[in-house]
């Protein structure tokens, strides 16, 4: 038993180390990215290119690797669970919409060494383009999900996560969210468990989803629920107290109502409410019936969606009255804050300094001094200069910011790909130069594939890939393939050689690329422009290691 | 006893690292710490706001409520501004570096903004700069901060001094050097 001051995210990924997980793979992504650069840094001495791998004893190897994209990750997941090993897989919130196929249809497979998917929810979208909440999908797949509140938890539930999903022999989805990821706090954690050898999966059958075999495993699936709700229950944590309000917290719900408990315990003789924490789902309904036969009413305080409120209110309303997101006491978007639970739990307002007399301007991000971006940028604005006809997508990742003043040079991010497949659609319907802008590490994880159809069609666009070598808005992870390799990728997609254009990233080849992009832009069918140069944050971590 | 502190600044100011000195000064004393902070977008020169709150009980959210923050450390005149929702009226302390960032269009007349400063009560106002070029690392602005406010901080000046040398410790003896004396002449300023 040791003490360590741990991030949520760090936490995890010592209890994965500690369970003796042997595989772990991810694609970066705030507020995830530091479980897997964690990983590598403790999984053992000797770190690859792309990832880390370590002898272990008994000859096990322990792999802790960035792949090209999420559903990869959980692919590679999914195969050492086969062989009876230990396996985790971690993404953004988002980057669970890009697995979503193998997540699915993981649910129904009979997981043999355990598996945990950790999945990052960003309320409030701190760095991100949506809140989506996780809990939602892994109820979508009909598979538990554990939620810490707090880092011990995450530590603690990281451990039990893997011996549940030997145990029920289903993967178990565990939810975090930014403030929990990338908070610190002190872990005890627990001792190291040996890594298990479980071998192969004896009957494979139950891996074949087949309809024959799916719908079989589908049946064994629906009959483990009762056994997860139970389980839920049980671990759920019921403390009586006043009649007069019921709160039932989930995740770091629980943190922002006990932030404030003690002051409503005050405002109401001394008694506390009752108070029920969830921490896995699907929720079981005993804990949550004794309650509400306790109390008047109830509120429900739940990070991203109302998935607790939603279903104790019911197609017809509870038997009483339920406050939480949806009848507005709890903000409906954003992340909690013990703020807004002070004013849901009717407490009075605290108010700090007021605001200054004068007006105090944001201060966006922007690209960083000498980014590369920036001269593509500039270079590509100046290619358009003079055009009125134009459609510019641009992807997820640091250029993005050239949506903003004063580069205003870009006009759609979506998601990871989509400029890629927005430029080609606009194209294949007459919209003339038609631009996708994207980054190499958003190019392998979901940009090939859209290049793919843009060949087969013939599609009159250009695509710019901003090469820094690296994911750079995670912190500059190295990405899947090198740079001096991406001409021959675009020519074995089918791009024409002579349309493949291999340009430097820089102020002083700023002639040369302005010319390169305006003669693409006249070529009526795909061609592709890599603008090279290495990334500053990259360059800043190479030279500090 | 609980001490809350706001720490905010530019992306690329480092002022996620001072946040780790007080807080592991504190846990060497025996108080209990919660550290938060957002990466990510922010690292691009944007705003950056990292909470630390520190305490003899144990502390649930790992943010700190409005108008209970006993101490804002800016590491740059106009964020101080963005974040005075946060500062205790009775009791909170502003210590900010009066150098300003100016990477955006808009930034207002520093004369304006310093003189918002000055009418928080306690607030101090340090040129931060000057002090760390006299430690000889003008990197140690941040440290030169935490001195100024050491007397305000639940530990003692010597746990601080402390993990300032942990921390700098693998960049050499001269940075460890300039960085306790940025702390040192921090503390040396005379507040009203």
């Amino acid at each position: 038993m040791t003490q360590m001051v741990l991030s949520g995210d760090e936490a995890v990924a010592q209890a994965a180390l500690d369970a003796g997980v042997v595989g772990a793979f991810a694609y970066p992504g705030t507020p995830s990215t530091e479980i897997m650069e964690y990983l590598q840094e403790h999984v053992g001495d000797t770190a690859g290119a792309a990832g880390a791998v370590a002898q272990g004893p008994n000859g096990v190897i322990r792999v802790a690797q960035w792949c090209s994209n999420e559903k990869t990750s959980y692919e590679s997941a999914l195969g050492v669970s086969f062989v009876g090993r230990r396996a985790m897989v971690s993404m953004k919130h988002v980057g669970l919409n890009v697995a979503m196929d193998p997540f699915v249809n993981s649910a129904l497979v009979r997981i043999h060494g355990g598996l945990v998917a950790v999945v990052a929810d960003d309320p409030s979208m701190h760095s991100s383009q949506n809140e989506q909440d996780s809990r939602l999908l892994a109820d979508f797949a009909r598979m538990p999900c554990f939620e810490p509140s707090d880092q011990q938890e995450a530590y603690d539930m990281t451990r039990s996560a893997f011996d549940y999903s030997e145990a029920h022999e289903v993967p178990v989805l565990l939810r975090i969210t930014t403030r929990l990821a990338h908070a610190r706090a002190l872990v005890t954690t627990a001792p190291v468990r040996a890594i298990s050898g479980l071998g192969k999966t004896d009957d494979p059958y139950t891996w074949i989803l087949m309809p024959a075999m799916a719908r079989k495993q589908w049946a064994s699936l629906l009959a483990k629920q009762a056994a997860f709700r139970t389980d839920a229950d049980a671990a759920s944590r019921l403390e009586p107290g006043s009649k007069e309000l019921g709160v039932i917290t989930c995740g770091l719900g629980r943190a922002y109502y006990m932030e404030n408990e003690e002051d409503w315990a005050r405002a109401h003789g001394g008694e506390r409410p009752t108070h029920l924490h969830i921490g896995r789902y699907p929720a079981g309904t005993g804990k949550i019936r004794t309650l509400a036969s306790h109390v008047k009413r109830v509120l429900v305080i739940e990070e991203g969606y109302p998935y607790i409120e939603r279903d104790l209110r019911g197609m017809f309303g509870a038997p009483l009255p339920v406050a939480g997101k949806m009848t507005g006491e709890i903000p409906p978007a954003g992340e909690l804050s013990a703020d807004s639970v002070r004013a849901a739990l009717g407490l009075p307002r605290r108010e700090g300094v007021a605001a200054a007399a004068i007006e105090v301007p944001g201060r966006p991000p922007q690209f960083c001094q000498g980014c590369p971006h920036a001269d593509s940028f500039t270079a590509l604005k100046k290619a358009l200069e003079g055009e009125a006809e134009f459609f510019s997508a641009s992807d997820i990742g640091c250029y993005a910011l050239a949506a903003q003043p004063p580069w205003s040079a870009v006009e759609s991010c979506v998601d990871m790909g989509a400029s890629v497949g927005m430029a080609r659609g606009a194209a294949s319907v007459g919209q003339k130069r038609s631009i996708g802008v994207i980054g190499d590490s958003t190019f392998y994880h979901s940009g090939m594939t859209n290049l793919l159809d843009a060949v087969r069609y013939h599609s009159p666009m250009t695509l710019l890939i901003l090469d820094n070598g690296t994911t750079g808005m995670t912190g500059a992870q190295p990405t899947i393939s090198a740079t001096s390799q991406l001409p021959t990728l675009l020519e074995g997609l089918g791009v024409e050689k002579e349309h493949i254009r291999v340009l430097e990233a820089h102020r002083r080849a700023i002639d040369a690329d302005v010319a390169a992009i305006r003669e693409e832009l006249a070529y009526d069918g795909v061609s592709v422009i890599v603008m090279v140069r290495e990334c500053i944050e990259w360059l800043k971590k190479v030279r500090k290691s | 006893m609980t001490c809350d502190i706001i720490l905010c600044g530019v992306g690329g100011q480092g002022g996620l690292s001072v946040s780790v000195v007080i807080a592991r000064a504190a846990m060497a004393v025996g108080f209990q710490v919660k550290q938060s902070e957002i990466h990510g977008m922010s690292q691009r020169g944007g705003e950056v706001l990292a909470h630390l709150r520190i305490s003899d009980r144990e502390i649930f959210s790992p943010t700190i409520p409005k108008g209970k923050a006993d101490i804002i450390f800016a590491f740059e005149p106009l964020e101080a501004l963005r974040h005075l929702s946060w500062l205790s009226v009775e009791r909170g302390t502003i210590v900010t570096a009066t150098t300003p960032i100016l990477n955006i269009p808009n930034y207002p007349d520093l004369d304006s903004v310093l003189s918002e400063i000055r009418k928080i009560p306690r607030a101090r106002l340090i040129d931060a700069d000057a002090l760390a070029k006299e430690a000889g690392n003008t990197r140690s602005a941040n440290l030169v901060l935490v001195g100024a406010a050491a007397d305000l901080l639940p530990v003692p000046p010597q746990a601080i001094e402390k993990e300032i040398a942990v921390l700098f410790s693998r960049k050499g003896e001269a940075v460890v050097k300039a960085n306790l004396r940025a702390f040192e002449l921090g503390r040396n300023i005379q507040h009203a």
